[in-house]
């Protein structure tokens, strides 16, 4: 469905991929993990063409994203989904609007049509009757399953998730793991999940990609992935509580910055 | 650092030109996404209704003390000379040429103008505008694009608001309060204002002003940094671009419309 061969991307000098390849199988469940910074978001938006790869191909469906011209880009996009970190909804509008946008931008259905489809859409987070409520107030755990309505609402083939626990609660974190999970099976979409939340990732993962470096560090099952002899690997699944990343950010000696160093 | 070394002020040169040329092709995509916009009237409609009901008591309130004033003033001037019937004439003309639609655009961009700013930035900020990518649909012809048409299309009704007002301001100070005679006072100002000169003119600058206004709010918000500090930045930025704007071209119309 998805495929990155060789990709290489950077802002302004630094690189942040160098030579990724990973593919992603239709129908699945894909985890994309590594440390913060590490160049996982940046793929998504390489995937969803909002930045385009210095280097190498971005294949969704067979298409070089990369190449793409606008009318095509946004063709493309309407196949796909996309759950922004902290949801993204617009705060103008309420539940139901927002839920309702993507349909009213991109189709002609009827007014009922419409409302039919949202509120089967908000069903299917769980959030039918809190159609009403604005933005502002509905909880940082429920406007994501409102946004996660809205990126379903087209019915899209492809449905990406840009850190979907990052600050949940454990209750709304195991909700939002089983409905990635669920929807991915109901709806037969492909599903790339970006985070860093091991255990929750690793339950409703199919195929996990561990990125380190700009490149893949590990990739397979999560259970290959856990038995990985790669060291950063080991300490980020939480096997080996300390590895190649370190605690401390490179600076001066602890003896030096003490002055406790060449003036005995 | 000194700023009298070639090379930075090159830099700020190149910067100041980049960043114009930046704002050239916005406006340029704006203006181009009229089309769009007249398509779908009805997100256009809805800020007029949005901006349009922002402003209006501010400018309603403005216009009535703007006119009180204009009338105590024009009365103390003219009456030395024995012509205080002038001062209906004098409210009128005072504001259908400058005050109207200076104070309203400079009132618009502190009342409108910031909140349109900070919207904007806020919206980036929330990665709103990613988002709206994502679902293929431009922001900048479904969220710009008819926030400034609105704002050229409001502008341009709220100084004849402001007019209205400021007149009927005029009227209360200058015939039950002073005492100048009613026929007078509507006969002078029916004779000395001229329909393409005075009121054409005026509303010319409004709309001018309208767009510089509003394209200004609207710039600010979009290239905020995506911030708490980018955008309380960028609303500070409006206030000060879009007043020193409005009254550098309210010089420059001028000139062109009344030397002759």
């Amino acid at each position: 469905m998805v495929e990155l061969r060789d990709v290489t991307f950077g802002y302004g000098g630094r690189i942040v991929l160098d030579g990724l390849s990973f593919a992603v199988a239709r129908g699945k469940v894909t985890a994309l993990m590594g440390a913060s910074g590490g160049g996982k978001t940046t793929a998504l938006r390489l995937i969803g063409g909002q930045q385009r790869a210095l280097r190498g191909q971005v294949l969704f469906d067979g298409a070089d994203v990369g190449v793409m011209s606008d009318t095509q880009l946004y063709a493309a996009r309407r196949r796909m989904g996309m759950l922004f970190q902290f949801g993204a909804l617009f705060t103008d509008l309420s539940v139901f609007e927002n839920v309702a946008f993507p349909l009213r931008e991109h189709t002609r259905l009827s007014e009922p049509l419409i409302r039919d489809i949202v509120l089967m859409k908000l069903g299917a987070v769980g959030l039918r009757g809190a159609r009403d409520l604005m933005p502002a107030q509905i909880s940082g755990g429920m406007a994501r399953r409102v946004a996660l309505a809205r990126a379903i609402a087209l019915d899209p083939e492809l449905v990406m998730y840009d850190e979907p626990f990052a600050g949940l609660d454990p209750i709304s974190l195991g909700t939002a793991a089983r409905l990635i999970r669920r929807l991915n099976d109901a709806l037969g979409i492909t599903s790339i999940v970006v985070s860093h939340d091991v255990a929750e990732t690793f339950q409703i993962a199919d195929h996990v990609v561990i990125l380190a470096d700009g490149r893949v560090a590990a990739q397979g099952t999560p259970d290959e992935v856990r038995v990985s002899p790669d060291p950063l690997v080991r300490q980020f699944v939480g096997v080996d509580a300390d590895g190649p990343v370190r605690f401390h950010y490179p600076g001066p000696s602890v003896a030096q910055d003490f002055g406790v160093e060449g003036q005995r | 650092m000194s700023w009298w070394r070639p090379s930075d002020v090159g830099l700020a040169v190149r910067g100041q030109l980049a960043d114009m040329g930046y704002a050239a092709r916005f406006l340029w995509r704006i203006v181009s996404l009229l089309g769009p916009c007249s398509r779908r009237f009805g997100l256009v409609r809805d800020q007029i209704h949005f901006l349009g009901n922002y402003s209006l008591a501010i400018i309603a309130v403005s216009g009535l003390f703007v006119g009180f004033v204009l009338a105590l003033q024009g009365y103390n001037i003219l009456q030395r000379y024995g012509s205080s019937e002038a001062v209906g004439m004098m409210v009128a003309l005072s504001l259908l040429r400058e005050l109207g639609p200076v104070v309203t655009a400079l009132l618009f961009a502190g009342r409108a103008g910031t909140s349109l700013t900070a919207e904007i930035g806020l919206m980036k900020a929330g990665e709103q505008f990613s988002a709206m990518e994502m679902m293929a649909v431009d922001p900048v012809q479904r969220i710009i694009a008819p926030r400034f048409w609105a704002g050229v299309i409001v502008v341009p009704l709220l100084t004849a608001v402001f007019n209205a007002v400021g007149v009927m301001g005029g009227w209360i100070v200058s015939v039950p309060m002073i005492g100048v005679d009613p026929g007078a006072f509507w006969s002078q100002m029916q004779g000395g204002v001229d329909w393409w000169s005075d009121l054409g003119n005026g509303v010319a600058k409004s709309v001018v002003f309208g767009v510089a206004v509003t394209f200004i709010a609207l710039l600010q918000g979009y290239v905020a940094k995506p911030t708490a500090d980018g955008v309380a930045h960028a609303t500070t930025r409006t206030v000060v671009m879009a007043s020193l704007m409005v009254l550098g071209l309210d010089f420059l119309l001028t000139a062109m419309m009344f030397t002759y």
